[in-house]
């Protein structure tokens, strides 16, 4: 069965992608889609059955190498359904929203073909992504983190003839071979201190690694944290932690359901995936753990802080995602996995639902993503709003409070703040003001939008506003099944992930160390004023955005006014693009143009042309002049070389 | 006596003066021709006399092959003079340069 899972998109990619003339244009939207939904069914399946064991499927030798052996193999435990579940159900929504939202895209001209190319893209990003947590290897895992991020500049770069896109996509693989390389790293690192690649094998030598170290560097570092700090640091460009996050937003360039699927619900969500997976060795490296925990939570709050001033819609959720997944990387770094992968599931549902609600709006309005254009659509398009209000409710954690009854945000990201608070430590206490803020931040950002894109007035092009029209129901659909996932994925999966049987439920998928490790536990006992403080944030973020954007619209352009500074700051997002404009691009293109125009073109270039042109030329008239055409010298030198012959003959005696 | 030594002093004697009629030479062409005969035939008399001293008939073979070839050559060389002859009208070594690089 996992089998089928994992090739059904494959086989719909090949087929919709070389094979689409021979089935038409309709049909490779279609099979690609059913072989996505026949692989959700299969997957939630799977995602019901109980995993006391891992189960390996292995379907062939990969490589072999000297003592390096790596299978072609499936890992099937709780970690591996949980993304499965989340993939396959995201992309399969995400691949039916796009019949509707691909039709008659204005980027293409009358009768050009783009639609079996993009759904051959998502089915190889699916397949990919399948790969990446199904593997049972650090290989098979890099083959797959490797596919997705080019199924990820594919489809950034979807629209290719704009500039911005192409240039997204580049970043956004640029960027991540910033991480790879440290992910490629840890997995020689891995290698070198374990003979090994293999989960089963290099799981069982956590200990081992703790307690040995290697030069790295000049600089004898402890095993197992260098190897987790590079993993993590693949795991940080995948998943748009700070420093290596620039690219996150400007994968927006690309169409809506690919932010939908890859940035926001399953690929940027492969890193916290990573760190959970490894979750043997993390648990050994407490000072990776610490890092990790505060990258986590300082990517929360200043992805939150940008989200609270960027008007382009999709980029505000961009943000958001980016501050969630801060959110899911701080529960991993407190050794509470299992939350992390909570949210990390309930996120899935909401974070699509609002991209996809997002998709549904920029339809409405003709591709306008400025929400100060937007204003007063909550009548227009009331199936969006309700599916957009469900995911903002879903986000912002509405629930009620010292319960277990709330949205799926609710719950997934109280169990985080909770946990980090329980952790007791310095960079726990740090991640929990961090996260609470940012939570406060969330629910501002994410009201706001709702208030600009829904009630207020109508603002912008009149014209536009008068043509708004709900989306036809082949986008509604998804919306209102991630609106299901977005309400009940947190309640009906609480004891599971974060409740009574989270350890039974995970089995031997997450390993946590009980000697050091007890914050799951101690997070159930927190005292009510921490569970109750996300919530309490959240009221404020609301209140606020209330206050701001529908009793006194006119504040928050003073408010900007009045500080300049900082307004301008949170709008160039920390002017991280620009620093690292100066740091890296223009001292990289110095360089190459120093290559080029010096290396390459004096040196290299100018010494073949001197040679050629030079050189060369000198020898050939020195040769034509002997060529005098006179039979005599001809035979003069035949002497000479006959004389000579002799000569070195009868001096050196031949060739002994 | 007469030995080897006279028999090679002879050759070598014969060999140079075939050099100096190839290139001291700014007339004729045939006298180049015959000048390697002359070079062609001082190899056979070594032939012959090494043949000879050492008791050896293989030198004495190749002489005849030498000479069989020497004749062909000798009569390619001079059908080769009478076409260039009838084209360019005269034979005279320092006229022909056609093969000026």
């Amino acid at each position: 069965m996992p089998t089928i899972i994992l090739f059904g998109p494959l086989l719909g990619a090949l087929i919709a992608g070389f094979g689409w003339r021979m089935i038409g244009e309709k049909n490779a939207m279609y099979l690609t889609t059913g072989l996505l939904f026949l692989s959700a069914f299969l997957s939630w399946i799977l995602f019901f059955g109980d995993y006391d064991v891992v189960q390996t499927i292995a379907l062939f030798r990969w490589v072999e190498s000297g003592s390096l052996s790596v299978d072609w193999a499936i890992r099937v435990d709780r970690l591996t359904v949980i993304m499965l579940v989340v993939v396959t159900t995201v992309s399969s929504l995400v691949h039916l929203y796009s019949i509707g939202y691909m039709k008659d895209d204005p980027q293409w001209k009358e009768g050009e073909s783009y639609l079996p190319r993009f759904f051959a893209y998502l089915s190889f990003f699916t397949f990919s992504m399948l790969m990446l947590v199904t593997s049972d290897n650090l290989l098979q895992m890099f083959f797959g983190w490797e596919g997705v991020g080019v199924a990820s500049y594919l489809l950034i770069g979807f629209y290719y003839r704009k500039p911005s896109a192409n240039a997204a996509a580049m970043k956004a693989f640029i960027v991540n071979r910033v991480g790879d390389f440290g992910f490629a790293l840890g997995i020689f690192a891995i290698f070198m201190m374990t003979d090994s690649i293999n989960f089963s094998e290099i799981f069982t030598q956590g200990h081992y690694l703790s307690t040995v170290s290697f030069t790295f560097l000049y600089m004898d570092v402890n095993a197992a944290e260098a190897i987790t700090l590079l993993l993590f640091i693949g795991a940080m460009g995948k998943s748009a932690q700070l420093f290596l996050h620039t690219w996150l937003p400007d994968a927006m360039e690309g169409p809506t359901p690919v932010s939908a699927l890859i940035h926001a619900a399953t690929m940027v969500t492969a890193g916290v995936f990573l760190v959970a997976r490894m979750s043997p060795l993390f648990e050994y490296a407490p000072g990776t753990l610490a890092f990790v925990t505060v990258v986590g939570a300082s990517t929360a709050f200043v992805a939150a802080t940008i989200a609270l001033v960027q008007n382009d819609i999709k980029r505000v959720i961009a943000y958001s995602t980016m501050s969630q997944l801060g959110y899911m990387f701080a529960a991993a770094g407190v050794g509470v996995y299992q939350a992390a992968m909570f949210h990390l599931f309930t996120h899935a549902f909401f974070k699509a639902m609002l991209f996809l609600g997002a998709g549904s709006v920029i339809t409405a309005m003709h591709h306008e993503q400025d929400m100060r254009n937007y204003g007063a659509l909550r009548k227009k398009i009331p199936y969006t709003f309700w599916a957009m209000m469900i995911g903002t409710l879903a986000i912002t954690g509405v629930g009620i409070p010292l319960t277990y009854i709330g949205l799926a945000g609710f719950l997934s990201k109280d169990a985080i703040i909770e946990s980090t608070f329980a952790a007791g430590s310095g960079v726990g206490t740090y991640a929990f003001w961090m996260l609470v803020s940012a939570a406060a931040m969330t629910s501002f950002y994410s009201w706001r939008l709702m208030f600009m894109t829904f009630y207020g007035k109508e603002k912008g092009d009149k014209h536009t506003h008068d043509h708004a029209h709900e989306s036809p129901m082949v986008m509604i659909i998804p919306l209102a099944v991630l609106a299901l996932g977005s309400v009940f994925a947190g309640m009906m999966w609480y004891g599971d992930f974060f409740g009574k049987n989270v350890f039974e439920w995970f089995g031997p998928a997450v390993y946590v160390n009980h000697t050091t490790n007890q914050v799951l536990e101690a997070a159930h006992e927190v005292s009510n004023w921490v569970k109750v403080s996300p919530f309490l944030a959240m009221l404020v973020g609301f209140l606020t955005s209330y206050w701001f954007y529908v009793i006194n619209p006119s504040l928050p352009s003073a408010l900007a006014k009045r500080n300049p500074g900082l307004y301008q700051f949170l709008l160039n997002k920390w002017y991280f693009d620009e620093l690292y404009d100066f740091l890296f691009v223009r001292p990289a293109k110095r360089l190459g143009y120093f290559l080029w125009k010096k290396l390459d073109g004096s040196i290299i270039d100018g010494t073949i042309n001197g040679i050629a042109m030079g050189f060369i030329p000198f020898l050939t008239r020195a040769a034509a002049k002997a060529q005098s055409g006179y039979l005599f010298h001809y035979a003069f030198a035949m002497i000479l070389g006959v004389v000579g012959l002799i000569t070195w003959f009868a001096i050196f005696g031949g060739a002994h | 006596m007469i030995g080897l030594e006279h028999y090679l002093t002879v050759a070598a004697a014969l060999f140079v003066i075939g050099i100096f009629g190839i290139f001291l030479n700014r007339k004729n062409i045939i006298i180049i021709l015959m000048s390697v005969e002359l070079m062609l035939l001082a190899v056979n008399i070594n032939f012959v006399a090494f043949s000879s001293y050492l008791g050896d008939m293989v030198g004495q073979v190749f002489t005849l092959f030498i000479l069989t070839v020497a004749a062909a050559e000798a009569a390619i060389g001079l059908a080769i003079l009478v076409v260039f002859f009838r084209n360019r009208g005269a034979i005279d070594v320092e006229d022909v340069n056609a093969m000026k690089g």
